[in-house]
Formats: C-alpha cells, structure tokens, sequence
C-alpha cells in the first residue's frame, strides 16, 4: 500500500501538497484536517500507525504520523506563529508562499516578514504523558495490531546500534546534514550547561505518579482547543517532530541574551519546562484528536455502530461473566462473598452526573479488617491491577503521607503545573492501603493530603493549588481503601471483611488463584467491567413508589435505623447491582437485593464493633 | 497606491498618498518612520496580519513618536505632523518605552531588500492640507484638535470613580484635573477610554487601533492646552497620557493575533515580577584621545557606535561609560488570568508584561489589576547565527496603565464594587426576579436543591449571603457595627450539613472552607513566616482574613481546640483581627460572615439537654450567633415519604429536568452580588416602631417569669436579618414585612436551639449565660441545702466528702448527682465556706 506509507510517512508532503493546490481559498485548513481524517477512517487505518505508547521513541521517523494515547497534564499558554508565509530565495529574488501549521520551525531561506500575505495563526500547547497507573497488561492485549506494521523505515542495522548506544543519544533523525549537525551539538552541549540540571535523566517529566516511564508530549492544538479539558484521555494523531534545533533554543540562551536582554526574561526553569530537549518530549502537532471515555483496548473507543453492535454481542453474556467474575472475586477474598459483590459494585461505579455540590454515582468503598502482617492487600491489588485499566496503590504510611506531592500544585518560576498522586485520569482505581499506616505524627504536608483525599472521596475533586488561590478540578475515581478497623477517611460504604477460610500459606494460595485465571477469562472480565459502567439507567415511577413505600416503612420500625444517607447509599447499591447484571432499569430483584445486602453488611460491621468494643 | 512597493516608498515622495480611511485600511504596509539620519534599516518586529482583518495593521515600525532632542529636524520632516515642539518652555519630553520607541534588535534580513525601511511618514492629500501618518488614517491636526477639544468640553456628569472625588462634576472633568498635575506636579494624565467613546467614536476607533501614533498625537495636545493654561509650572517632564479601560476589560483568553498593536485591557492577577532592568536609552562616549564626549541614542535596541571621534579625528576612540549613560527602568510582570474569568476544567493562562519608568513596581505578585496597554508580538530565532527562525511569536504587553482592582477595599467600600459588571440585560433579569412576590421563596429554594427541605435554615443561610447594611459609628466610639450575620447548625450527623456548608462555599466568591478538625488558630488568623525567596518575614493570612467580605465556613466546629475557638471571638463582633507576634503588630479586617456547623457531643442529639450541654460551646461563643438552627431528623411518615421521593429522583433525573426545575446557580450568585453591591436599605420609621415592638415583646416574655430573655444583641440581630430580607426584595427600605420575617426566623432558630427542656419555655438565657434560669435556680438552692447540711452537723472541722454526698442525698426529696453536688460543693467554696481537698472537706 503506498499510499498509506505516504501519507503516514511523509505527512508534511501531503500538507504541503494539499496547501499548495488551495492556497488561494480560504478553507484550505480544513481541507488539510479532512484529508487525514478521511484516510483515517479508512477500515483498520487507524491501527497502521505507529503508537508512542508502545514503540521507542528512536524508532520512530521524524515528521511522520504518530498516534499517542495520553492524559493532559497541563496546559501551556497560546503562541501565535507563522501560519502562512513567505520566503524569499536571496539568489533569484522569486517568493514562494508556505505553510507554517505543523511544523516547529520554518523551513529555508530568508523570510519577508513584511509580506501581505503572510497570516499569523493561534495554536495552543498541553503537555501530554501516557495515562497515569495505565496497567501493564495494556500492552499485550490491545497494541498488537500496530507492532505488526514495520512502523518506521528502521533498519537492522541501525537497530543493532541504537542498543549500543545511550538510548537518548540516538533521537537523531536518518538525514545525513542533519545528523552531523546535531552530533556536533551533542558533543557540544555537555561543556556548554555544567548545571546537573541539564542531565536528560534529571529532567523531571512530570509524571503523576512516582516510578512512571514512558515519553511524555508536547502536543500543539490547532483548533477547538477550548474543547479539551486537563486530564482529559486522549488518542492524538498528529505529526511527530524532533528536530534537534527545538532542544537547542535552551542552550544558546546565553549567547543569544547577550545581544537582547528582553529575550531573557523567561527563567531557566521555566526554558526547560516549556522547551525541553525534544529527544525527551517530542513535539506532535495534532492533526486529529479522539477523546477517550475509557482506556480499555479491548472495546471500541469511539462511539460509533460498531460498538452498538459489540454491545449487544456482550451484553447476552454479561451475567455468565458476572458470575464467574465474582467467584475468582470470592477467593481472592477468602470465601467473602459479599465482599467480592461490592468490589465488582466499586470496580463499575463512576459519577455520572453532578447535583450542585453532590457527585452521583460514586461509590467509594472501604474494605476493613485485612490482615495487617501478611502481604494481602499487595495481592488484593495485584488482582485488581489484573481487571482494570488504570490503577494505583497508595501505601498510606506515614513516610509516604508526609512526604508524596498529591495535589498538583502550579510552579510560578517554571510556569508550569506541577503534577502531584491525585491527577489521575477518570476512571482510575485508587487503592488507599491503610494497613500500612503506623502510629506517629502527620506534619502539614500530611494534613494536607489526608484532607485532598478526603475531598477527593467525599466530592470527587481536587483543589488544585495555584498559590494565590486554589482551584477546583473534578475528578472521577474510583477509590477502594484496604484497612484493618475502620477508615479515618470518609467513604460511602464499608465492608468488614469476614473469610471463610484460613489458607495455611496465604501468599502460596493467592499466586495460584491469579494463575489459575486464564488471559482469555481475565479478558472477558475486563471486558464487562468497562461494559458495565458504560450504561444507562433509569428507575421507573412505578419503582420510585416502592422504594417510596419501602423507605416509610423502613422508618416506621425504627426510625433511628435508616436515615437519608443510607436511601442514598440504598439507592446507589441498587443503581450498580442492576447495572452489573446489565439491566438498565431498577427491577424489584435488585432493590430487594441491595436491601438485603446492605442489611448484612451492616449487621457485619455491627458485630465488629461489639468485638472491638472501642467505636463510638 | 495600492500596494506600497519599495519603488513608490522613497523618501520625500508623496506624489500619490493613501487615501485615508477607506484603501489605507487595506493596505498593511508597515510604516517607519526613519530619523533623517538613517543607515539603520528599521526591522519590523510584528508579524504579518491576517488578510481577513484589515483594521490589523502592521505598525510595529512606528519606532519613536516622541520627539526627541537628538533627533535632527531637517528637510521633509518639517512637514511631518509627528516632530513637533511643544511650548514646553523648556520642560524636557520623556521617552515613552511604552509606546515602542525601544525595540528588539533586528531579527532577520540584514541584507535584504526591505522596502519598508524607508516607509514616509505621512503624505499629503491632494484636496489640501489633510496629513495622515502613514498606513493610518489619522490625522495628526484633526487629532490633536478632537482630543484638545475633547478635554476641554467633556463633562462626565455621573461619574462614580472614587479618583474623581474631589471633583466637581460640572465643570470639564480633565482641565480640573490638569488643574491637579499644576498643583501637584505628578505630570501623568489617566484617560478613560469610555468618556473618549462617549465624546468622539471616531477618536476613540482611532485610539485603539493606532496607539502607537495617537497617544504622541495626545501627548503634544495636552502639553500644548497645559502649558498654556499654566505657562509658569514646572514639571519634572512633559505630560504623558494614560488611557486605561480600553474596551471592555477583555479575558486574557480572548486574546488574538487580530489584537496584535492595539490597544487593549484585560485583567489578572500578578504572579511574579521580575528585577529592575536598566535599559539603555541613551549611550555615552567619551574619546580616549582627547576627552571629546558624545551621546548616541539607542535606536531599536541598537547603540550606533561612532567609528571616529569627531573631535579629534581618531578612528575607534570613543569608549562607552556607563554611569553617564542614560538609562531607563523596565521591569518584566507576569500576569495570570484571575480564576473566575477561567472555563472550568481548564489552567490559567499567563501574560508577560512589560513595565517602563514609573509603572516599575507599582504591582506586587498577588495583585489583582487592569491593564491597558500594547500588544506586541515579535519572531523568535532559533539560534542568532542561522537563518532559520522558529516560526513561533513571542507575546508581550507593553504596559500604559496599571489599575489595581483591589484597590477599592482600602476606601471600605464594597470591593465587589464595579469588579462585578452586569450587562442591562442581566440587571433586567435580576429586578424582574426581585418584583416578584414570592422572591424570597424562589431564591431559598434555588439553595442547594440537593439538600431536603430545612426551609427555615435555608431561609436563614440566604439572608446571611445578603448580609446587613454596614454602618459606620467610629465617631460616636462605637466602631464598625456588624453587618454580617453568623449562623451556626448543629444537629445529628448525617443530617447533610457539611454539605450546605460546601454548596454555600461555592456559591460565594469569598469563601473558605475549613474543618474544625483540621484547623489551628494560626491558620484561622494569619502566620508570620520567611519567604523562601527574599528571606523575609511575610505575614501569611488564613482562612479568615481571606474571606474578608465573604463566608467562611467552618465545619466540626466543636473539634476546634479552645485556643482556636478564642480567636473567633473578636472576628465574630468586632470583625478584625489582632495580631501581634514576631515584631509584626496588626490589625486586619476581617468582615466574614461566619457559617458553622457543629455535631453533638454524644453524636445523637439529646433532646432532654440543652443546646449549650449537647454541643458543649462556650455560650460567650455561642451568644455571637445571629441564628442558631438545630438540624435534626424530623421522623415523621409525610416528612420521610417527601424525602424518599426527592431522593429517588435525585437518582434518575437526567440533566435538563434538573435544570427546568431549579433557578440557576449563576442566577442565584448574580442576584447576590448584585444586592450586595448596589442594595443599602435603610431602617423606615414602621420597621423602627416593629423593632422596638418586638424587641420590648421579647423582653417581657421573659420578665414575666423573673428571667431576661432578650439582650441588644439579639435586637442588632433582628436588624440584621431584616435589613438582609430588604435587601433580597431589592428594596432601599426596610418596611415591616422585612421585620416580621426577620422576627420569625429568629424566633424559629431560638425556639430550636434556647428551648429549656425541664420547663419547655424559650429561654435565652441558655445562650447567653450557658445555663437556664431554672438549672441556676435549682443549682442554688442545692448549695444552700448542702450549707444547711453542714452547719447542722454543729463545729466539725473536716469531713469525709463521700459521706456528706451520701447525707445530702438522704436529705433532699430530689435526685442529686454527683455533679450538682459538686457544684455545690464549688458554689460554696467560692463563698470561702469550706474547701475540699482531695477527701475531705474543711470548714474554714
């Protein structure tokens, strides 16, 4: 097929071409837009282009078409640049128009400035990195396609020399020029910076999370980019550039200073936050964006026929799954099979609408009495590692409480948000593991981050810290915390964990019920778990009566027995169970269900604290 | 001409000039405007406009409009409009960085042809005498005349600034305050673009298209109107015009190339500012030689050294010295977008600014200010010693004007004051919202819908966002009076308080919210601490200086540690805050309305102890709150089913029917702000008679049963409330109505919260002195049973403690604790009676 490899090797060649043919008219942006979103609709096109995610970095070609699956982590202010111009050929005096979008920097010979046909175009910049806690499964089971492609022109033998060589050394595109130049700016650059800042491996990428690898991007927006918001998913198609004079602009700060100080007003962390070496963060000037409302690889993103009729292929077999789900659940949990159902009603919840200050839909789960000596929870998280597609395990010791950024705070010097645990993408699960928690003080870092997570629970936002002021992000997680007593944090429901049995070596016996999983069987789980979450609900009036007439009675009784807290926590379990069994509206079953696992769970926590006799 | 080629672009020739207005438009030429002297190439700096615009014009090279000393007047510019000579007698002009006169270096094409090097400055119409300044349409005469004109006639009969204060507003607004340069010899006029629109559109067009021309174009006519009116002042410099309020204030975001070179304000806040930066204006060189000194002018960035000294003929002589150059100061602001102004979901974007002269340092980061200024955007190269260039701009605003936006709340004024503009229509919306009868209703309703029923407290909640009218007795010794009103809710948990206290917090621009838990007192008040950067002390406030003007809402008030809650006692009446600690004595304003709300002590309320026993508060605390509602499970069948339902349909309930159903937040917020900004009732002489009324009423009730049950804080309360319920109907006057709301409400928060639960009775006395009339009755009369005990056990010294309890027992008919006998024991040690110690107890 040489037409795909043209279009996705040499995608400026098709700007070009297509600017050229309708430079005179107006619309000639959209027609560019439209072309490549025409080829990529094109039956499986998509999959033929490389992915960042999954292929390095230095495989790639420059200013070809990549596709990148991200998270916003911040947003850079707009920059105006050349969207049109003109250049002149000094030695035949003959101007030729050009097209400036997607580039990072313009192309040869002298440029009229003055020329009336030169246009200045808006674009804006966010900083990409991959979806934070994305899990390691992700990789095996949905980017298989795009590995089959030869994504780049790379040879074997360059392929053998890019592992001898330092990985960063080698972002250099093919291009002869181009190579010579930039090694001799290689070689340059250690002697010009002696500042240990400039070590590519000292330069903070600004992950959410701790211990994150993976490129991170600088993407320019061309248009609508009001319509994105941070921590948005993201699949990006756009044009990937590396050219080595991007990193450069840093370095000869301080020549260039010399001769105009009014360029040297950005500070040096600010440079590197917002120019960083492209070798580390590419560029990739958007030419389409796919939002994402999940990131699982096994369904189909966009909303489309196609999923329409994967749903109705699913959804016939979703209470099979359900049940198998929940008795791999059941082990994991020691024989708790109530346990296991309200880990399945907290792995599909998700707010789906917001009343004033009230979040609708979340349900954030506290598992009480876990062994605290054994490695369980570890485990507890692998599995749940094992079913969803972005995760993270928060070890609340003290040391981490006290110590771990969590709220994203904006760095004034750098110009920049720094990143903190809590900017998660929706969806995620986050897993607070309390068990790790040991006695002694929280200073008022730790304060702090107790408190960003009690919001983040009890109204599913994060006030993100700007200085002067802070401001609200909303956030849609999915938080389960492992504890032995009660949570110190607040959450909508708990439950006591009661095992059935007492496997003699609990490590051994917990390995071999995640091995016995098949992928194909973890597949189908993860699969409806995204499925679930993903549907509709309504209750009908003739339910809303009943719940109605069941509430007064409830009251009746005893009064001090069901408040309007447990009807919402009542309503939410009902809400989940019908929709974990696919049922898109509230049926009688499922009220009654969730009243009496609710009874039982509360009967569970009653008698804890009997035993523990130390609850108010 | 249609399109300047470099051939029609030579000097002196004006054979065929730009008809102003209409093709001028068209034609994007940049202009230059070239000192006779000329090798420098001049460089545009802007970049190209959008074909789509054409009011855009390129007018980056229009390097110096001021005039300069230095600057030869020869051939053609005799003509030209823009070298003019002011009857300064003698005052020196100042160089106006602001304006663009001081550039970047030159960033490309040395070497090539730009035709617009040697762009003309104006050129002559052919109907006569009409000169317009190149790829303008403006008409240095016409200009100046409009704006002379303009400054002499305008009379702005309404204004509200509090700048014009001393002003009389008949007279022409700007010769007084030329008037006040003459006087004070601050040689800066502030313009307000809005009167210059009212005055002349025209002018005002002009003036935001080409500032870089226009301003000069003021500049010189009001000197010329100045030194005429006060031929004898002497000013440090020429006047320079300040416009300011270009536009509408615009959002940072709203910025676009289309707004490149002109005139704009937008509003933000101040993040960081830079050093002082010295830039050069003028060199100065001395010859080696033979001492001969010279002055070069900096020219776009640029220093032209002279090769050889004219004095003595020798070539490369001449040395620059710096401490006899001339040097300007420029400082570097970066400005955020202030967050209401933010699409949610989004980061702020940021601005850099460049300050000149006297506007160095008139901001300090965390300033909330309007900027009217320039816009500028220039090339950036990727490295001086290639060609290419990334084809990226850099922004920057020159700064014209600073205007602070906080800066009304040192005047005591209602800072909200203008910062909040309503467009008519809204206004429109918000009266027609007001005329209807059922306002109040509407409005508590629209109150965090989420939450059930609770009308009465949400009632109480809305006037507390309304606040009281404030009143100023300092000069009768009294001091601000409280206009804000304080309400606290206690009851059982799970009774959705924190989440009233949360929706109010976002409803309010200046809120706070914190936890009692975790809130110490320094965070409350304000904490001294170093700045990391300058090694200073900084006083750092906390949540309540913050939310001056605004609510703060305080949630687990009864976790608040005693030291904590003693700060609240002087924020709660007086509404300042002292301070005194590492050298820094202060006090702040800290005008807050206080929203709380409390659990009970044994996490159940109990119905048969008072409010005072089941929160466990200090009553001095407690008698500070203007209402005091109890938040407790109604338990009741019609009560539950109603709840159900409104739960239920919480549950599924799409989007748009929640919508339908409720006011909008925005409205709600809009329709506070408003009323707090504008609406100031004032007590008629029926609502005095109603208060007096009720507040003898209140009175009586108690007396009747040998208790006082009303104390002038209640009555201030009672204003209050009924100020704030005027001020929901947007009414200037307190009627009666207003009254017989507030007394209801108050009477409805006392009769939950001060019922006495032995006789059933309202006693305010539970709040105010933390124990009912008949728990101290009966308290008393314990002590003088226990007397009696004693002293008929005839002259025994020492006693067992347990045994008197025992005896006491035995004696009373009534039940007696332990506690009632110890403070009766306590009562009658504080009579120096007897003492106890340990065991036992002595008579003394």
């Amino acid at each position: 097929m040489p037409s795909v490899q043209d279009w996705i090797n040499s995608p400026l060649g098709a700007v070009d071409a297509l600017f050229a043919q309708n430079s005179s008219r107006s619309d000639w942006e959209r027609k560019i837009v439209e072309y490549f979103k025409e080829k990529l609709k094109v039956n499986d096109a998509q999959s033929w282009v490389p992915s960042l995610n999954d292929v390095p970095l230095h495989y790639l070609k420059p200013n070809s078409l990549v596709k990148f699956r991200c998270m916003i982590q911040d947003m850079f202010d707009p920059e105006f640049f050349m969207g049109v111009y003109e250049t002149v050929d000094p030695s035949t005096n003959s101007k030729v128009l050009r097209c400036g979008k997607y580039k990072d920097v313009t192309d040869c010979g002298q440029i009229d400035f003055n020329s009336k046909n030169a246009v200045t175009s808006e674009r804006q910049t966010f900083y990409c990195v991959p979806i934070p806690g994305e899990s390691q499964w992700y990789s095996f089971a949905g980017s298989s396609q795009a590995r089959v492609v030869p994504s780049t022109s790379y040879t074997p033998n360059r392929h053998k020399r890019s592992y001898e060589e330092d990985d960063d050394m080698d972002t250099q595109p093919q291009q002869d020029k181009e190579n010579t130049d930039s090694k001799r700016l290689e070689t340059e650059a250690p002697s010009h910076n002696a500042s240990p800042s400039h070590c590519s491996s000292n330069l903070d990428l600004n992950f959410p999370l701790p211990g994150e690898r993976g490129p991170a991007c600088l993407v320019k927006v061309y248009e609508e980019w009001d319509g994105f918001k941070l921590n948005d998913m993201l699949e990006v198609f756009g044009i990937l550039s590396v050219d080595p004079a991007l990193s450069l602009i840093a370095e000869d700060k301080e020549a260039s200073s010399m001769l105009d100080p009014t360029e040297s007003m950005e500070t040096m962390e600010e440079q590197r936050a917002h120019s960083p070496p492209a070798s580390l963060v590419p560029r990739i000037h958007m030419l389409y964006a796919q939002p994402l409302q999940h990131n699982n690889p096994l369904l189909p993103s966009a909303v489309s026929e196609d999923k329409a009729a994967f749903l109705n292929g699913i959804l016939g077999e979703l209470a099979s799954v359900r049940a198998e789900l929940q008795t791999y659940l059941t082990h994991v949990f020691l024989g708790d099979s109530l346990a296991a159902e309200y880990l399945i009603l907290n792995l599909i919840s998700s707010v789906y609408a917001r009343r004033d200050v009230l979040p609708l839909g979340k349900f954030a789960l506290n598992i009480s009495g876990c062994p605290h000596t054994s490695p369980y929870t570890e485990h507890l998280y692998q599995a749940i590692q094992q079913l969803v597609p972005s995760s993270y395990r928060l070890c609340m010791s003290l040391n981490n409480m006290n110590s771990q950024r969590m709220v994203p705070r904006k760095d004034y010097t750098a110009n920049r948000l720094v990143s903190g645990t809590l900017q998660l993408a929706s969806n995620t699960s986050l897993f607070l593991d309390e068990t790790q928690l040991e006695q002694g003080q929280l200073d008022t870092t730790g304060v702090q981050n107790i408190t960003a997570l009690g919001n983040l629970i009890s109204w599913q936002k994060v006030d993100y810290d700007f200085n002067y002021h802070q401001m609200e992000f909303p956030c849609n997680i999915n938080v389960l915390i492992a504890s032995e007593g009660r949570s110190l944090l607040p959450c909508d429901c708990q439950v006591h964990l009661c095992p059935a049995l007492n496997p003699p070596n609990l490590e051994e016996y917990l390995k071999t019920i995640q091995l016995a999983q098949v992928s194909s069987q973890l597949n189908k789980y993860r699969i409806y778990l995204s499925v679930a979450r993903s549907l509709d609900y309504s209750i009908s009036d003739q339910m809303t009566k009943e719940v109605e007439e069941d509430f007064v009675e409830m009251r009746k009784d005893d009064p001090q027995s069901v408040s309007a807290e447990d009807l919402h926590r009542m309503l939410i379990v009902a809400r989940l169970l019908s929709l974990s069994y696919g049922q898109t509206s509230l049926s009688r079953e499922n009220w009654m269900k969730a009243k009496q696992m609710e009874l039982v769970r509360i009967s569970r926590t009653q008698q804890q604290k009997c035993v523990n006799g130390n609850e108010p | 001409m249609s399109s300047p080629s470099s051939s029609a672009r030579k000097r002196g020739r004006s054979s065929n000039p730009p008809t102003p207005g209409s093709e001028d438009v068209l034609s994007p030429s940049p202009r230059a405007r070239e000192p006779s002297t000329g090798e420098l190439q001049p460089m545009p700096t802007s970049p190209g406009t959008d074909l789509q615009s054409p009011a855009v014009q390129d007018t980056s090279l229009f390097s110096s409009p001021m005039p300069r000393r230095s600057v030869p007047q020869s051939e053609v510019d005799m003509s030209s409009p823009l070298i003019y000579d002011t009857p300064s007698r003698g005052t020196p002009a100042r160089q106006r960085p602001d304006l663009g006169s001081v550039r970047k270096a030159p960033q490309v094409d040395l070497n090539s042809d730009t035709p617009s090097g040697e762009a003309a400055v104006a050129s002559e119409q052919a109907a006569g005498q009409r000169l317009v300044i190149w790829g303008t349409d403006v008409n240095v005469g016409t200009c100046k005349e409009k704006f002379q004109r303009f400054l002499q006639r305008f009379i702005d009969p309404e204004s509200r600034e509090d700048e014009n204060a001393s002003l009389d507003l008949n007279e022409p607004l700007y010769l007084q305050k030329l008037d006040e340069i003459s006087v004070v010899g601050d040689p800066v006029l502030n313009v307000n673009c809005s009167h210059i629109q009212a005055f002349d559109a025209d002018l005002y067009r002009q003036l935001i298209s080409y500032p870089q021309e226009v301003i000069p174009t003021f500049d010189m006519s009001v000197n010329e109107l100045f030194f005429d009116r006060f031929p004898d002042s002497v000013l440090e410099h020429q006047i320079q015009v300040r416009p300011y309020n270009a536009l509408k204030t615009r959002n940072m975001r709203s910025l676009n190339p289309e707004d490149i070179d002109q005139l704009i304000t937008i509003s933000g806040m101040v993040i960081r500012t830079s050093q002082l930066i010295p830039e050069m204006q003028e060199a100065f060189f001395r010859c080696q030689v033979c001492a001969f000194s010279t002055r070069v002018e900096v020219d776009r960035g640029r220093i032209a050294e002279p090769a050889v000294c004219r004095h003595c003929n020798t070539t490369h002589s001449l040395a620059l010295v710096h401490n006899r150059s001339v040097f300007s100061d420029k400082q570097m602001i970066k400005l955020q977008e202030s967050p209401e102004d933010m699409p949610a979901g989004q980061t702020p974007h940021t601005t850099v600014v460049y300050a000149h002269n006297d506007l160095v340092d008139k901001v300090q980061p965390g300033d909330r200010v309007n900027i009217t200024g320039i816009y500028r955007a220039a090339p950036m190269r990727v490295n001086p010693r290639q060609s290419q260039v990334k084809s990226v701009y850099k922004t920057h605003i020159d700064a014209i004007h600073f205007r602070k936006t906080d800066e009304r709340r040192l005047h005591g004024l209602d800072e909200e004051n203008e910062q909040k503009l309503f467009t008519e229509e809204r206004v429109a919306t918000l009266k027609e919202l007001a005329a209807k009868p059922d306002v109040y209703e509407r409005l508590s309703s629209a109150l965090a819908p989420s939450i059930y029923e609770h009308e009465d407290i949400k009632k109480g909640i809305l006037l507390q966002l309304f606040g009281g009218t404030r009143k100023d007795f300092s000069q009768t010794g009294r001091g601000n009076f409280r206009a804000e009103v304080n309400i606290l809710l206690c009851g059982d948990p799970g009774t959705s308080k924190s989440q009233l206290l949360q929706y109010v917090f976002n409803l309010v621009p200046r809120g706070q919210y914190t936890s009692g838990k975790g809130s110490s007192a320094v965070g409350l008040t304000a904490y001294v601490m170093k700045d990391p950067e300058t090694r200073q002390l900084v006083l750092q406030t906390g949540a309540l200086v913050l939310s001056d003007n605004g609510i703060c809402c305080i949630d687990e008030f009864d976790k608040m540690s005693d030291s904590t809650r003693s700060v609240l006692h002087e924020v709660m009446e007086q509404q300042t805050l002292s301070i005194a600690k590492a050298g820094i004595i202060c006090q702040l304003n800290a005008r807050t309305s206080i929203l709380a709300a409390a659990n009970p002590v044994e996490s159940q309320w109990n119905p048969k102890k008072t409010t005072i026993e089941n929160i466990q508060l200090p009553h001095t605390l407690l008698s500070r709150f203007d209402l005091i509602f109890l938040m407790l499970d109604p338990q009741d069948e019609a009560y539950d089913r109603r709840l159900a339902h409104h739960l239920v349909a919480l549950y599924y309930q799409s989007e748009e029917q929640i919508v339908e159903e409720y006011l909008d937040m925005a409205v709600l917020k809009d329709y506070i702000a408003y009323a707090r900004t504008y609406i100031n009732p004032r007590l008629s002489e029926e609502a005095s008679q109603a208060l007096i009324e009720a507040y003898v009423d209140m009175r009586k009730i108690g007396s009747g049963r040998g208790m006082v049950s009303a104390y002038p804080r209640q009555l201030e309360s009672l204003i209050r409330l009924a100020e704030a319920h005027a001020k929901v109907r947007f009414s200037d006057k307190v009627e009666t109505i207003d009254v017989e709301e507030a007394k209801r409400l108050h009477r409805e928060a006392l009769k939950q919260s001060a019922t006495d639960p032995r006789t059933g009775f309202v006693d305010i006395s539970i709040l105010t002195t933390g124990m009912s009339a008949t728990a101290r009755k009966r308290k008393e009369e314990v002590a003088q049973a226990l007397k009696k005990l004693i002293q008929s056990k005839g002259k025994t010294p020492a006693m067992k403690y347990q045994q008197l309890f025992d005896d006491l027992r035995g004696q009373s008919e009534a039940a007696i604790t332990k506690d009632m006998f110890d403070e009766a024991l306590r009562a009658l040690a504080d009579e120096d009676y007897l003492t106890v110690t340990g065991k036992t107890v002595r008579l003394l």
